[in-house]
């Protein structure tokens, strides 16, 4: 029978089915923050339980942590709630023995960035945090997924997570991408056709010439918001991409498991004719560069675009969102894009903040200088060694002479848990995942874009379209 | 776990599609690393005027007056009537811990995002789908008649109207048992115990990679 990747992986991973339709799904690798965790120890504490598998573990502090000086490790942090938590993940990990990568730690960084990095994502496997953007590690032909914090100690006490099939969506883009636009503005007019709750109950596999032609960041990158568009997981086939990055990491298999493993992870893609529930194209040449204009990603246009009417919408639901979403961002109707002005720029978040991303925004802005317009512009690479790597290829001092500032790695203005926020009634640029309501600080504006767009946004001052600066 | 099994409750509307996760509990409150005291949070930014820290004594602090859950004759309620795709975004269960703790017992949408639908279950509140045309319906009955409420009745799956009318829903058998009993699925799991161990011990043969030792 023909499978799809995600039949594969299901199979793969199955325990055991109930009678009622639920199964047991055995977890390879799960992935802990600060944030999503402490409950969930607390829990496992409680019951008197230990982990199943103390190896399949792997964590780091990342959505409290502050991007200024840090040397002082936890005690960096002014905030006593955000210390708290970090120091009781420490703790916790410290107490069962889990790897944890401490705030210090070279290899510290965002969790979807670093599991990857560190070759603690591997094709094949199944891979759970408690956070959303788990999906990212579907880049890997993994199925990964986020859990809430029940579901976390339930991991932690089982390996395994109970759960019922999803269905299988496909979603191809064919073609050749415009030079100019990247991965993040295929996702987010991915988002834009078919809205945030499109993949709701699917597994999302992405395929087609120009995702196959995509790097694995950005591969990363447009697995990331498959959540934004509902879906739990989203998916790449393996091909030689994908077994090139893996190769070499600190925790990839060396020798004859690595023979075995990358025979193994060469069946991981699709089979021909096997059977999706839905299918949806998207022409590559298509996509123009892409900027979110208001509170949900699916809110999302064309950088030549006008914003619409909320009054000429037909579904009153949407006429009511969208309404509130001016109001909100403080525009009206038929507003250009190119004339959003922008308060503060952000660079980073596990959507993009990868070297891949850092170098095409340095690359836009060598020799460049951020507007006068323009509060601060902010650049936080991924972990501490995308940091190290972009300084060894000298674009920190690119961004710091354009005006950027260069920050330690961590979440920071993706959800302004620590101290990199905006002002009410800012609007910012962002390479992030989320412009809803206040995600970015209270009464802030977000503009999700790709990273180029974010840098030109920097140096005009408002949103441009890079298509013309190449 | 709480069990649900009926609740008679007075309802509420939230009246908007895609209502996230970071608005039902903003992002400052997540730094607890309690699992409890959420309630007086739940929808910091659009209940009230000014903005919300961890700490603050929430019952000095200025009301919106025009959001819905201020308003007096929602006192004591434990239903939400939503639109679709509520819960989106963040996977934290934080978002139904505040639902909990400020009451609600049982939601009532078209539709929600898959994450936030299965911590609900974890947490005793019970998400019911109905259709958009029948949600539309109760949002238009919700309007016209103060004091509305409803009857939701786990075991029959049915949702009843205070004019006798009632609407089934469905509901995943597994999950239906878990919050009918209050149980605790980890402990069910762990029934399974010697499956799970020789699966692993067979997936460890067939596939030594996977368990690279990640403390070397
Ligand atoms: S960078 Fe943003 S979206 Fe990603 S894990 Fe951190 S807070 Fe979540």
């Amino acid at each position: 029978m023909a499978d799809t990747l995600y039949d594969k992986l299901w199979q793969d991973h199955l325990v055991s089915e109930r009678d009622d339709g639920s199964a047991l799904i055995y977890i390879d690798r799960h992935i802990i923050h600060e944030v999503t965790s402490p409950q969930a120890f607390e829990g496992l504490r409680m019951a008197g339980r230990k982990p199943w598998r103390i190896s399949a573990n792997i964590a780091t502090p990342d959505h409290n942590v502050p991007t200024t000086e840090r040397s002082a490790g936890v005690d960096a942090i002014v905030d006593p709630v955000s210390r708290l938590q970090v120091q009781t993940l420490d703790e916790n990990c410290d107490e069962f023995g889990i790897l944890e990568f401490k705030m210090n730690d070279q290899r510290q960084g965002i969790v979807h960035v670093i599991s990857p990095e560190q070759g603690a994502t591997l094709p094949g496997m199944t891979i759970v945090c408690g956070d959303s953007h788990t999906s990212t590690h579907g880049a890997f032909a993994a199925l990964a997924q986020g859990i809430g914090t029940s579901e976390v100690e339930h991991v932690l006490a089982t390996q395994c997570l109970i759960q019922r099939k999803m269905k299988n969506m496909l979603i191809r883009i064919d073609g050749e991408l415009q030079i100019g636009v990247g991965a993040k503005d295929v996702v987010l007019a991915i988002i834009g056709k078919i809205g945030t709750a499109g993949g709701t109950g699917f597994a999302m596999e992405f395929a087609g010439s120009a995702i196959r032609g995509l790097s694995m960041e950005g591969r990363m990158t447009i697995c990331n918001m498959a959540i934004e568009a509902g879906a739990r997981t989203g998916l790449v086939a393996v091909d030689d991409t994908t077994i090139d990055y893996v190769k070499g990491r600190p925790f990839a298999p060396t020798g004859e498991l690595w023979e075995q493993a990358e025979q193994n992870w060469r069946q991981l893609v699709t089979d021909e004719g096997a059977h999706f529930d839905e299918i949806v194209e998207i022409p590559a040449e298509s996509i123009a560069p892409q900027v979110s204009w208001g509170v949900s990603p699916e809110m999302v246009l064309p950088i030549d675009a006008e914003l619409p009417d909320p009054a000429m919408q037909t579904d009153p639901v949407v006429t009511e969102g969208y309404k509130r979403a001016m109001e909100y961002m403080d525009f009206k109707p038929g507003m250009k894009i190119t004339d959003i002005k922008v308060d503060r720029v952000f660079i980073g978040s596990c959507t993009n903040s990868r070297i891949e991303d850092l170098r095409a925004a340095a690359t836009l802005i060598k020799g460049k200088q951020v507007s006068n317009s323009v509060k601060q512009a902010l650049v936080v690479p991924g972990s501490g060694l995308v940091k190290q790597q972009a300084e060894k290829e000298g674009l920190d001092q690119i961004f710091v002479d354009a005006g950027f500032e260069w920050r330690n790695p961590g979440c920071s203005m993706c959800l302004a848990m620590n101290a990199d926020k905006l002002g009410d009634g800012e609007h910012s640029a962002s390479t992030s995942n989320r412009n809803f309501e206040g995600r970015q600080g209270h009464g802030g504006r977000t503009h999700l874009v790709g990273p180029e767009m974010a840098a030109a946004a920097a140096i005009e001052g408002h949103f441009v379209d890079v298509r013309t600066w190449y | 776990m709480k069990k649900f099994i009926q609740l008679n409750g007075l309802v509420a509307p939230m009246d908007q599609s895609n209502v996230d996760t970071d608005q039902i509990i903003p992002k400052q409150f997540l730094k607890s690393i309690k699992r409890s005291g959420f309630g007086p949070n739940l929808f910091d930014a659009w209940r009230y005027l000014d903005e919300g820290e961890p700490g603050m004594d929430n019952s000095s602090r200025p009301l919106n007056p025009d959001f819905v859950l201020n308003k007096p004759e929602f006192k004591g309620v434990s239903i939400m009537l939503a639109r679709q795709n509520f819960g989106c975004g963040s996977s934290r269960e934080h978002a139904p811990w505040a639902l909990e703790d400020f009451g609600f017992q049982a939601l009532i949408a078209p539709s929600y995002a898959d994450i936030f639908y299965n911590n609900c279950f974890k947490n005793g509140i019970l998400p019911v789908i109905l259709s958009e045309e029948i949600v539309d319906r109760l949002f238009q009955e919700q309007k016209a008649s103060e004091g509305y409420s409803l009857d939701i009745n786990l075991e029959t799956q049915l949702v009843t109207t205070p004019s006798g009318e009632q609407f089934s829903f469905e509901v995943d058998d597994f999950r239906k048992h878990c919050l009918l009993n209050g149980l605790d699925d980890i402990g069910i799991t762990l029934q399974d115990e010697t499956v799970i161990h020789s699966y692993e011990q067979q997936r460890k043969k067939e596939k030594a990679w996977l368990f690279a030792d990640l403390k070397a």
